[in-house]
């Protein structure tokens, strides 16, 4: 099998690669691929977006990053490890580069917006509880948060709850951050604002940042590079204008649906 | 031609099915094998988490004692009525208190104590597990780098451990003070031969029995548990969403009840 030298050539600083990565899921006789043989790399520092239709393995991907599902075959490079490859303690090492804002935020039913947030912290580092009291009181005020630490996540809106969500995945000062469909759900005030909260915590904090969204075009302007995926395709763009210039057909009869039939005829 | 091989294609997909239902079935023991090895492993990786296991106690064994006491009671006169008639036939009441102390300690207190607890706590861990995982709390654990075993699981697996054993005791008094209610009070045997048919009768042999009974029949339904919770998306059949956790958590209560049936047999033909 080729290595993943062959695979990928890219020079620039990239923090994950994937190499001819595939991924089925379904049971004996009644398997779906959702990934075949997908190749393509992040660039340190920047924010890639992965857009596609429900149900093209956007998720997925994210899941293969951070070594919660394992690829049928190819390699998914964390830095120059293979994360498929990892052992339960390398792996974790390697999750502490990353937050993660889930899709449903993900918060624990059991516990308040501060003990949420906390949680990181408490379970991760040294620090003293008078520190982590600090620290999440601070990250409370910069999400406009404040006042609602004694409530637990079935008391907050959709939007509270992503916004709480964001807060516990930077508590450790990741070097990437995984956002999986981050506006789902929300209106559009309340997809702007999220949006804005990405562009002040990136450039304050300068992760690497891979959205996962279905916002298309709107969460395009966030986008240092883009991943379009349907059926089974792939195409990497810098420029969001190229998309309908693709050169594989299934990602030009994407973008026709979605970006407007103009857009595929100019 | 083709009627010539219309047989073949059908065996093999007999066989394929029915190989594919086989590794099905070895890979879905081989992940609970794994999960219980680190549930186990789980109770011995500090820092531990004191508090998580003090409200499990008290959710598997504070919050069972009610439904534990009734069942223990009526199983404890229905045995004395029971015994009552059956010995008063041989004009052997005086055993009374000897039979009814042994079937609770050895068999009755332990299983039914186990049951209970299957039901009522059992089937609350594995709905709790189940919802985590399908809301990607449990992948969020994960990829904060915090250990779900150690944060939540095992002190479950140390809570039932505690509790089941502890409740099965108390199961035991009090099916033996429903026997008494119900032998000596209700149907006039005398209180002294129910007490020394009872102390000359139970030797420490059996009070082992029940006690090592009782441990692992929490093992068995706190890992089946709280192991079918955690593997809600992987169970074939199951559905999706809470459709899913549902049919798991009735799943995990028959398969728990089941396997302590059958471990109560194999305990007993080995240890008595």
């Amino acid at each position: 099998m080729s290595g993943i030298g062959n695979i990928l050539t890219a020079t620039e600083p990239a923090v994950i690669r994937f190499g001819e990565v595939s991924k089925s899921f379904g049971e004996r006789g009644r398997r779906h691929r959702v990934l075949d043989r997908v190749s393509f790399s992040v660039p340190k520092g920047k924010t890639t977006v992965i857009a596609g239709g429900s149900g093209q393995g956007k998720s997925v991907m994210l899941k293969l990053i951070l070594g919660l599902l394992k690829p049928d075959s190819g390699q998914v490079l964390v830095g120059d490890r293979d994360v498929a490859a990892m052992g339960y303690r390398a792996l974790q090492e390697v999750r502490m580069l990353f937050g993660v804002l889930f899709q449903g935020a993900a918060l624990f039913d059991s516990l308040t917006v501060f003990e949420n947030i906390a949680l990181p912290l408490r379970e991760r580092t040294k620090f003293s509880g008078e520190e982590i009291r600090q620290r999440v009181i601070a990250t409370l005020e910069q999400l406009e948060l404040a006042g609602h630490e004694d409530k637990f996540p079935a008391q907050l809106s959709g939007g509270m709850k992503k916004r709480v969500g964001l807060a516990r995945a930077l508590q450790l000062d990741p070097e990437i951050v995984l956002f999986d469909e981050p506006t789902t759900g929300l209106d559009p005030v309340m997809t702007r604002e999220i949006y804005q909260l990405f562009t002040q915590t990136q450039q304050r904090l300068g992760y690497t940042a891979v959205i996962v969204s279905h916002d298309i075009p709107q969460v395009f302007t966030l986008a240092d590079q883009i991943i379009l995926l349907n059926k089974g395709e792939l195409d990497v763009f810098t420029d969001a204008s190229r998309i309908p210039y693709s050169t594989q057909p299934k990602i030009r009869e994407f973008a026709r649906q979605v970006m407007g039939q103009e857009a595929g005829e100019e | 031609m083709n009627q010539e091989q219309s047989p073949t294609p059908a065996i093999l997909r007999f066989a394929g099915e029915l190989g594919d239902r086989v590794l099905y079935i070895l890979t879905d023991l081989g992940r609970m094998g794994i999960f219980l090895y680190f549930s186990l492993l789980g109770l011995c990786k500090p820092p531990f988490r004191f508090k998580e296991l003090i409200k499990q106690v008290g959710f598997i064994g504070a919050g069972s004692i009610t439904v534990i006491f009734f069942t223990a009671l009526s199983s404890g006169m229905v045995l004395g009525l029971q015994g009552y008639y059956s010995l008063h036939k041989f004009g052997a009441e005086g055993m009374l208190g000897s039979a009814v102390s042994l079937t609770l300690i050895m068999e009755l207190g332990p299983v039914l104590t186990a049951l209970m607890v299957a039901g009522r706590a059992g089937s609350a861990m594995c709905a709790e597990i189940g919802i985590m995982r399908i809301s990607e709390q449990i992948d969020a654990l994960e990829c904060m780098a915090i250990d779900p075993f150690r944060y939540f699981i095992s002190p479950k697996f140390l809570a039932a451990l505690i509790s089941v054993p502890l409740l099965t005791a108390m199961f035991d008094v009090v099916g033996i003070f429903g026997g008494y209610l119900a032998g000596v009070k209700l149907m006039g045997v005398n209180g002294g031969a129910f007490f020394a048919g009872m102390e000359q009768s139970v030797t420490n042999h059996d009070l082992r029995l029940g006690v090592v009974k009782s441990f692992v029949f929490a093992l068995l339904l706190v890992w089946i548990c709280t192991g079918r919770g955690y593997f809600v998306q992987k169970i074939r059949g199951a559905g999706f969403g809470a459709e899913s956790v549902s049919t798991v958590t009735t799943q995990a209560v028959v398969m728990s009840s089941i396997a302590v049936l059958i471990f109560d047999y194999l305990l007993t033909a080995v240890l008595l």
